[in-house]
């Protein structure tokens, strides 16, 4: 079958209307919208194949060609379809599809619609080149791709400062999370002389625990950069100056579930050591109520949602750190996930879109009988997302509770809690934008969108509300040949004494949400004196932690060295270059001079460089 | 009787330096040029010259290297082994693309990147006089070949004081060709002349450091001091001081902290064409030298050596890549990226991964590949940098780059793809070159340096991003902006060729890294 098909479809689409030129203005975005879908109908076929086989063996591992081979050394570039990589392709590229649908109604008064439509393509040959990876240095590859059309996505509009600022920062941080993965890449290929998944796999099984402890706090590190997660959170609520289109792709759907995937995909790596699997978890757990306390106290729409997927993937990191118990219920939420906060994104989308590109919840109100279909589909979301009985939510968010209790009482607790504060800013969310008082600027006149942008949202509803059903007992046993857990099954009408405290902690969180917003809602945000509303607002303080930590020394030695340089090197320089003809005299005497301290810099370097040597000997 | 002191004429192997004959011949052939041919016939039998000199070189040493076994040649002063071969067609690689940017007089309304006439006053008569007459310096080429042969000797040579006169024979040239400007002169002559200052500094130290070698091993051959550091007689002081000393003229240039100083002052003020010649030839050549000092002379003091460029390589990588950051001059932006590309090659030569069976990738030849990926890209964006231009030059402030990617997307592109394999980003050739010698130091056991070099490469991917976002992110500025000539084929070619080599060497790096690690063994 044709694996690299898929990743090839969309990325000569990207190429294509990159080259094509103002020619392609017109039709440029259809073209771009048929490279997901024809990608999509492959994956299906792909997918049918592989149901077709026998359990054990369901995986198409093809190497496309030897990139990079010498010696033992041998990294193909190797493509691998197997149980966990489909699933992802067709989230990839069916709600990817539905986005880019989407984006044609939403984009449409953009002049660089047709680059727009390219940097999307780009995103999806990334994303699956990530994801089908047979080995860690393609999926690095697909790494970096995925973050350089983030960043191309988010600094889309590049004319807003703010907007520049924000794809800048997504790109710093990544680099951060970036710099785990390459070594967790230098560490595998010292330790197995391979990056290849089966190689790794089976070389980790005779690991030490600590070499297995280092490369899980690498791979950690890499997937806290990309999905978001404390210490490296900060990034994804700028990224919301991104269209909004891009935010439900990238930064809810697909992009920022790539850390819980890669800790998936190295589970045998993470069976070696209690240490890192532990860490995964308590940073899931951690990240889970940052993301729900910033939610909780966000009025721009697009920012609690943004608050609301870091919490979502906190869930999902959490599962990934339970070990085999967890995986298969990482994935699915995961699924569920994309399914649903897409939903949301879009229908957040839809919402802005009529009330001219207006962000701010407190401006909002009333839209339930205006934007009928976006408030019922948006409401589908909802429901999912607070798990509400029978929808997909509902399932994937129970097991990874059920499962956090079965392997930490605390962690469990905090997990119900999670759940609860979920709720309360959903719940928020839709009273402060679709019920109570109109409160809107004068000239909006919100009204429906367009059926191009509808659709997706029908489609995407309807998945939230039954997918987790469907998919609810069957995914762990898919999984299991990947993920090394024994199937147990879990029927529909799976209540457990767990399941009901937690529905019923939801239920609270429902009805303080419903209390608190029923009434008049300020226009303007009130200042407040309540310390965690404000660490809220100020995102955890994020911003301020990075900038002490990391920026201030950074630029620290910067500007030393700079200076150092402007004084001792540049002034010479500088100064014969803006000194025309005549002034040689001036020249001689101030190149003399620097030229001796040159010398001196030279000679002290020797110096230096002597009592290394001598401090090597007596050491 | 008078005692007759005997001389026994030395037997050379002709075939064998057949690749050094042709371009010192060439170098004479081409000062007889200047001589008698007249002066409007120069440009073009020098150009073709020099070019038909590197070429037949460059086969010859495919030739040599298909046919000989390593051996060492001319009364054991030269080591013709694999790595020699490997940096000779690396130096001849970029010799050939020197001759094209030098060739180059398409750009700035018909005249080539070097002063009309080097030795008159800046802004004097004389000048306006030569500019006039459209005078050229066509000794351009005939330097650049003695230069090359210098950088030849230098990556082979198997005795201590073999490398010192290697140093003088290729660095006096690079003197000359940095004070020959045509725009901003004052500059350019500056340059030349801190260039030789510094440049006899270190040279001097280094001689300092040969000799004290020579105090201890009792001789110059490489062999010779292997066998005195073995035996482990002899004082060890005497021994360290001499490698340290040595070391200084080989870091010197290299462009290593801390004895980089000169780099960006040289590379601004000196012609482009010879910025983008020196930041490759001379970092090969200067490598190749120190690998061979160190590997093969001094490899007795491996954990010594170690811990010093480990060192170095620290500074080197974390001073080239900060200040690089706040540069906005994109000669100097490059300047700096050069030092921290040395950190990142001395990164791979602590690792110290001998070549032999079993081993996935020896150092040597880790470093030839990030030597050889740095060079393409080198080159490709300094032929870039030869095209921008405004009144009075080239437009060198990072300012004339905004909205090069809609004002020129081709070139905008190309350029896009050089800062892309610098930074190391995956599918270009950079990538490769730093996984490469990443892996030699962590199988070296230096797990931290390449921890701190990662850290360090993430820094360094900001500046090359910047030019990147300077050309596509950023709307040109009426008055800065600069434009793109069209250059003859000679700089099209070169830049055409690093392009496809970044791209090819990023995608299937497999056969000439292959061919790398099969020529990486040292002979003594």
């Amino acid at each position: 079958m044709m694996v690299w098909l898929l990743i090839a479809i969309p990325l000569a689409g990207a190429a294509f209307l990159l080259l094509a030129g103002k020619a392609a203005d017109s039709w440029g975005h259809l073209l771009g919208t048929a490279m997901p879908i024809a990608s999509f109908v492959l994956g299906l076929a792909i997918f049918a194949q592989l149901l077709g086989m026998p359990g054990e063996e369901r995986a198409i591992d093809v190497t496309v060609y030897e990139w990079i081979s010498t010696g033992s050394w041998s990294i193909g570039f190797g493509l691998l379809a197997d149980q966990l990589s489909i699933l992802f392709v067709l989230l990839v590229t069916g709600v990817g599809s539905l986005i880019h649908i989407y984006s044609i109604g939403y984009m449409a008064h953009d002049e660089r619609r047709r680059r727009f439509f390219a940097y999307l393509n780009l995103f999806v040959a990334a994303m699956l080149t990530l994801v089908l990876a047979n080995n860690y240095l393609v999926l690095f590859l697909g790494w970096e791709g995925v973050g350089l059309a983030s960043f191309l996505l988010i600094g889309f509009w590049a004319h807003k400062p703010s907007a520049a600022a924000a794809g800048n920062k997504a790109f710093i941080v990544n680099r951060v999370g970036d710099l785990g993965l390459s070594m967790a890449i230098f560490t595998m290929l010292a330790m197995f002389g391979s990056v290849n998944f089966a190689d790794v796999n089976a070389g980790a099984e005779g690991l030490s625990p600590a070499w297995a402890t280092l490369i899980g706090f690498f791979l950690l590190l890499g997937a806290c950069g990309k999905s978001a997660q404390v210490p490296l959170q900060s990034w994804l609520l700028d990224a919301m100056e991104g269209p909004t289109p891009v935010s439900a792709l990238i930064h809810a759907a697909t992009m920022v579930t790539a850390g819980v995937y890669l800790v998936v995909r190295s589970n045998v790596i993470y069976e070696q050591t209690e240490i890192a699997t532990t860490a995964v978890a308590i940073v899931g757990t951690v990240t889970l109520l940052a993301g729900a306390w910033i939610g909780s106290s966000k009025d721009d729409i697009k920012k609690v949602l943004a608050g609301s997927t870091m919490s979502q993937i906190g869930y999902m990191m959490l599962a990934a750190g339970l070990g085999p118990a967890g995986a298969s219920f990482a994935i699915f939420h995961l699924l569920t996930h994309g399914f649903f906060k897409a939903n949301m994104f879009l229908g957040a989308g839809s919402v802005m879109h009529g009330m001219n590109d207006d962000v701010d919840m407190r401006h909002y109100g009333a839209l339930a009988k205006s934007m009928r279909i976006t408030f019922l589909t948006f409401g589908m979301g909802y429901l999912a997302i607070i798990g509400f009985p029978f929808t997909s939510g509902f399932y994937s968010k129970d097991h990874i509770i059920e499962a956090a209790f079965h392997e930490n009482t605390l962690i469990g607790v905090l997990a119900i809690i999670g759940a609860g504060i979920t709720a309360y800013y959903m719940t928020r969310l839709m009273m402060m934008t679709f019920f109570g008082e109109k409160r809107w600027e004068k000239d909006v006149h919100p009204h429906e969108s367009p059926a191009v942008m509808t659709v997706p949202l029908i489609v995407l509803a309807v998945l939230s509300v039954f997918a987790g059903m469907f998919m609810n007992g069957w995914i762990q046993g898919w999984l299991e040949p990947v993920t090394g857990q024994e199937a147990h099954e879990t029927g529909i009408l799976n209540f457990t004494p767990i399941g009901f405290l937690t529905l019923g902690v939801v239920a609270l969180g429902v009805l303080v949400g419903w209390w608190l917003h029923r009434g008049d809602i300020p226009f303007d945000q009130p200042s407040t004196g309540n310390v965690l509303l404000l660490a809220g607002r100020n995102d955890l303080y994020g911003d301020a932690v990075n900038d002490y930590a990391v920026v201030r020394p950074a630029k620290g030695i910067a500007s030393g060295l700079t200076w150092f340089d402007r004084s001792a090197v540049d002034g010479v320089v500088m100064g014969s270059a803006t000194m025309a003809g005549g002034l040689g005299a001036w020249l001689r005497r101030g190149q003399n001079g620097y030229v001796r301290s040159y010398g001196l810099i030279l000679g002290v370097g020797v110096i230096v460089l002597a009592l290394v040597v001598i401090l090597g000997q007596l050491g | 009787m008078i005692n007759v002191l005997e001389i026994a004429a030395p037997t050379l192997e002709w075939g064998l330096l057949s690749p050094l004959l042709v371009i010192l011949g060439g170098a004479c052939l081409g000062v007889l040029i200047e001589a008698v041919a007249p002066r409007e016939m120069r440009y073009v039998l020098q150009s073709a010259l020099a070019a038909l000199a590197v070429v037949v070189a460059f086969g010859l040493t495919t030739l040599n290297w298909i046919q000989a076994t390593p051996q060492l040649a001319a009364v054991d002063l030269l080591a013709l082994d694999g790595p020699t071969y490997v940096f000779w067609a690396l130096l001849l690689i970029s010799g050939l693309a020197a001759v094209a940017l030098f060739a180059e007089r398409a750009l700035g309304g018909g005249q080539s990147a070097f002063a009309s006439s080097a030795a008159t006053v800046p802004g004097s008569p004389l000048e306006r006089e030569a500019d006039a007459l459209h005078r050229e310096h066509t000794e351009i080429f005939p330097l650049l070949l003695f230069s090359l042969f210098g950088m030849m000797i230098f990556a082979s040579a198997n005795d201590s004081l073999t490398v010192f006169v290697a140093v003088e024979i290729f660095s006096l040239p690079l003197y000359l060709l940095t004070g020959m400007a045509r725009r901003r002169r004052l500059l350019s002559q500056e340059a030349a002349l801190k260039y030789f200052l510094l440049g006899s500094l270190a040279s001097a130290i280094m001689l300092y450091g040969i000799s004290l070698l020579y105090g201890f091993a009792g001789g110059f051959k490489f062999a010779a001091i292997d066998q005195a550091i073995t035996a482990g007689a002899g004082s060890m002081p005497l021994l360290l001081t001499g490698m340290l000393l040595t070391s200084v003229g080989l870091l010197f240039k290299i462009g290593a902290v801390p004895f980089h100083i000169w780099t960006p002052d040289v590379y601004m003020g000196a012609p482009s064409p010879v910025t983008a010649f020196m930041a490759v030839a001379t970092k090969t050549a200067a490598v190749a030298a120190l690998l061979r000092v160190f590997y093969v002379a001094l490899g007795g003091l491996q954990w010594n050596w170690q811990l010093l460029f480990a060192v170095v390589a620290v500074a080197t990588m974390l001073l080239g890549s900060t200040m690089a950051l706040a540069q906005n001059d994109i000669k100097r932006l490059l300047a700096y990226s050069a030092i921290a590309h040395a950190g990142f090659i001395l990164v791979g030569v602590v690792g110290a991964v001998a070549a032999g069976e079993g081993v996935n990738l020896p150092s040597v030849a880790a470093i030839a590949f990030y030597l050889f990926t740095y060079g393409i890209a080198t080159f490709g964006a300094f032929s870039v940098i030869t095209m921008l231009r405004r009144a009075g030059g080239e437009a060198n402030s990072l300012e004339a780059w905004k909205g090069l990617g809609r004002s020129n997307p081709v070139i905008a592109t190309l350029m896009t793809l050089f800062m892309l394999s610098f930074a190391g980003i995956p599918l270009t050739a950079g990538f490769v070159g730093k996984l490469a010698v990443f892996e030699s130091a962590w199988v070296g056991g230096y797990g931290w340096l390449v921890l701190v070099a990662v850290v360090m490469s993430v820094i360094a991917a900001f500046f090359y991003l910047k030019v990147v976002v300077a050309m596509w992110f950023q709307d040109a500025d009426e008055e800065s902006v600069g434009t793109v000539e069209t250059p003859s084929l000679w700089t099209w070619s070169v830049l055409v060729v690093s392009a496809v080599a970044t791209l090819v060497l990023g995608l299937i790096p497999g056969g000439v890294l292959t061919l790398l690690t099969d020529a990486a063994q040292f002979i003594r």
